[in-house]
């Protein structure tokens, strides 16, 4: 157990070194570095100014040696400096953390708790009026892209309120929730379109299963039978897919921040790329690739507690 | 003696696509406290649906139980409400299945799979449960029941798991059991020790046992009676040493011939050991659209133009010996 733990942290650190060497290297594979932004479109014209700024930001250096330069500073905990605010990158990142970690938390949270139970209730009246309404409101869920779903709840609160949820740091009580849980909601949904479909599917195998027959032989409810003995084998798939989804969240994050106006990480993200704001871009994508990584390695512990035929390690 | 459970003209039809599968009809039987009754026939000629219809556990739908009633002490479980069925169900009547590598929950302990039924039925606390959960496996024979009884499913082998089966079926002391194939999907060494584990515990507790089976050499060791469908009917019905002695049906010759160590292993004159094993030509017909007449009749080497046209009666043919069959 504890030999398996290790090995896994050791393949982390081989697969986020693989990432910074990726993220590194696609960086400078995209036109244009930040001195070329400042020239072509805010107005600097003295070469002599760009090839200053070159130099100051040691994008002349060879390659190997940016990245040398790059993790060594990120092993020391040393994060580099913004090219655009010119501040520390940590002190640009550590407070929008917060922000964007609680909402990736409750579109999870709403994802789960609202794709589990519906899959549920699918299956057990599998070809009923009620699954038919559920599969095609799955569907839509994963049909809809979450900026477009995002669209159309503003619209509707334009509509329908007259205003539109702008975010508000100081927001208490009621506003806080509302404005927590709808953004949630639309980068959730999709999340929750394809939980429920799998927990539907999966229920409907296991519910086929002799196991439950046994279940129902001894006199069971229906309700323990569904969620006692059915649906704790069921749930496994759906583990596994809950860890794949928090990477795919990110990018239904990036689109929901903008469009909702938060603060957060992922549209942060977006405007550095913009700039190739390289230290910014590659320390984030680095500590996104982390919470990616260990989220996918709980799923797995997950599975271990879930399922006892599972035993990792020797 | 009354029989503790009394089946009567039991039908069972599954309503398909393709038509109207009448997989069970007409079967009657009765089986008295400490005694078992066999139903043996092919896969596929309704023993299965059979005893899945005596705890209601056909699918509805497609299934659907059509008529018939299944009496145990007196009460027809196919009156009962849904929830007064569920009550009976483990309690009254119990069920172990063929395959004991499938039908326990994998992500359950044994000893939580069986203290589950006892405190539903009885009413037992946490710890009075799990006690008897422990008793029940140490009754079953299996080593070490208080490690075993916190062990997994897929930490037991098939004959333990299949203990572990028939544990939970009579942990609430049920007077009747149905055993689906118990021993089917087993070494055969471990099903003797398995259909003698059956035998002890049946004149123990003074339960009733049907046992499904295909398989005549189970038939001749643990059954008193005999139940034999063929096409979702029953055919034939004696006791055990009358249908070896004198088998009636031309199905059950036919079965009988073609596993000729059961009698000569009995010393029973049914067939000729020494004689070369025989088959039953073709398999059994597809339960839509039955032609009129016998069911067996394609297959069977006796059939006349009467056996193709009207269906025979079960008629006494000797004393306590059942046949449907017009050259019998």
């Amino acid at each position: 157990m504890l030999s398996y733990i290790i090995r896994r942290l050791l393949l982390m650190v081989v697969t986020l070194f693989g990432v910074s060497i990726a993220i590194f290297l696609l960086l400078r594979i995209v036109p244009g570095n930040i001195a070329d932004i400042l020239f072509d479109s805010a107005g600097l014209i003295d070469p002599a100014e760009k090839k200053k700024i070159v130099a100051d930001l040691g994008l002349d250096l060879p390659l190997p040696m940016q990245y040398a330069q790059w993790i060594g500073g990120l092993l020391r905990g040393d994060l580099g400096f913004s090219y655009v605010s010119e501040k520390p990158v940590i002190d640009e990142i550590l407070p929008r953390i917060p922000i964007t970690a609680r909402l990736a938390g409750f579109a999870m949270l709403f994802s789960i708790t609202m794709g589990v139970p519906l899959g549920v209730i699918s299956a057990v009246r599998q070809n009923s009026g009620t699954d038919y309404g559920l599969r095609i409101l799955s569907l839509s869920g994963l049909s809809l892209p979450s900026f477009w779903l995002g669209l159309l709840i503003l619209m509707a609160f334009v509509h329908y309120s007259g205003t539109i949820p702008i975010y508000d740091r100081n927001a208490s009580g009621w506003n806080w929730w509302m404005l927590q849980l709808i953004p949630a909601a639309a980068v959730g949904f999709r999340s929750a379109a394809l939980i429920m479909r799998l927990t539907r599917s999966s229920m409907l195998e296991v519910l086929r299963q002799d196991y439950v027959r046994t279940a129902r032989s001894k006199g069971l409810s229906d309700g323990a039978v569904t969620y006692d003995h059915a649906l704790r084998n069921a749930v496994l798939p759906v583990i596994t897919v809950i860890g794949v989804e928090a990477a795919f969240l990110m990018g239904g994050l990036i689109v929901t921040e903008t469009v909702f106006n938060i603060p957060g990480v992922a549209r942060f993200l977006v405007e550095a790329i913009r700039w190739r704001d390289y230290p910014m871009v590659q320390n984030l994508v680095m500590f996104i690739a982390f919470v990616v990584v260990t989220v996918n390695l709980l799923v797995d512990l997950a599975y271990m507690l879930v399922d006892p035929r599972i035993r990792y390690g020797s | 003696m009354a029989p503790v459970l009394e089946v009567s003209n039991l039908s069972t039809v599954f309503h398909t696509r393709r038509g109207l599968v009448r997989a069970v009809q007409n079967v009657s039987f009765s089986v008295n406290a400490g005694e078992t009754l066999a139903i043996v026939g092919e896969s596929g000629c309704g023993k299965t649906i059979t005893a899945l219809s005596l705890l209601r556990l056909i699918p509805m739908p497609p299934g659907e139980i059509v008529s018939g009633s299944v009496k145990v002490d007196g009460t027809d479980l196919l009156k009962l409400s849904d929830a007064e069925m569920r009550r009976a169900r483990g309690k009254q009547i119990a069920m172990i299945f063929q395959e004991p590598m499938t039908a326990l929950n994998p992500l359950l302990t044994i000893g939580r799979q069986i203290a589950e039924m006892v405190t539903l039925h009885d009413g037992l606390g946490r710890k009075a449960a799990r006690d008897r959960a422990v008793e029940m496996l140490n009754h079953v024979k299996i080593p070490e029941p208080e490690r075993r009884a916190r062990e997994y499913p897929h930490q037991m082998s098939g004959g333990m798991r299949q203990r572990a089966m028939i544990a939970m079926a009579l942990a609430c002391k049920p007077k009747v059991l149905v055993a689906d194939e118990p021993t089917t999907a087993l070494d055969v060494t471990i099903q003797a020790q398995i259909l003698d584990l059956i035998g002890d515990l049946r004149r123990e507790f003074g339960t009733a046992v049907v046992l499904i089976t295909h398989d005549l050499g189970v038939v001749a060791e643990t059954a008193n009676r005999v139940v034999v469908m063929y096409a979702g009917r029953k055919v034939e019905e004696a006791p055990v040493g009358e249908v070896f002695a004198n088998p009636k049906h031309p199905y059950m010759t036919g079965l009988m011939s073609s596993i000729p160590r059961v009698a000569s292993a009995r010393g029973l004159t049914g067939v000729d050991a020494t004689a070369r094993l025989t088959e039953i030509p073709g398999i059994v017909p597809p339960l839509i659209n039955l032609p009129p007449g016998c069911a067996f009749s394609p297959r069977c080497t006796r059939s006349e133009a009467q056996c193709t046209t009207t269906l025979p009666e079960l008629e006494l043919k000797a004393p306590d010996h059942l046949a449907a069959c017009w050259r019998a």
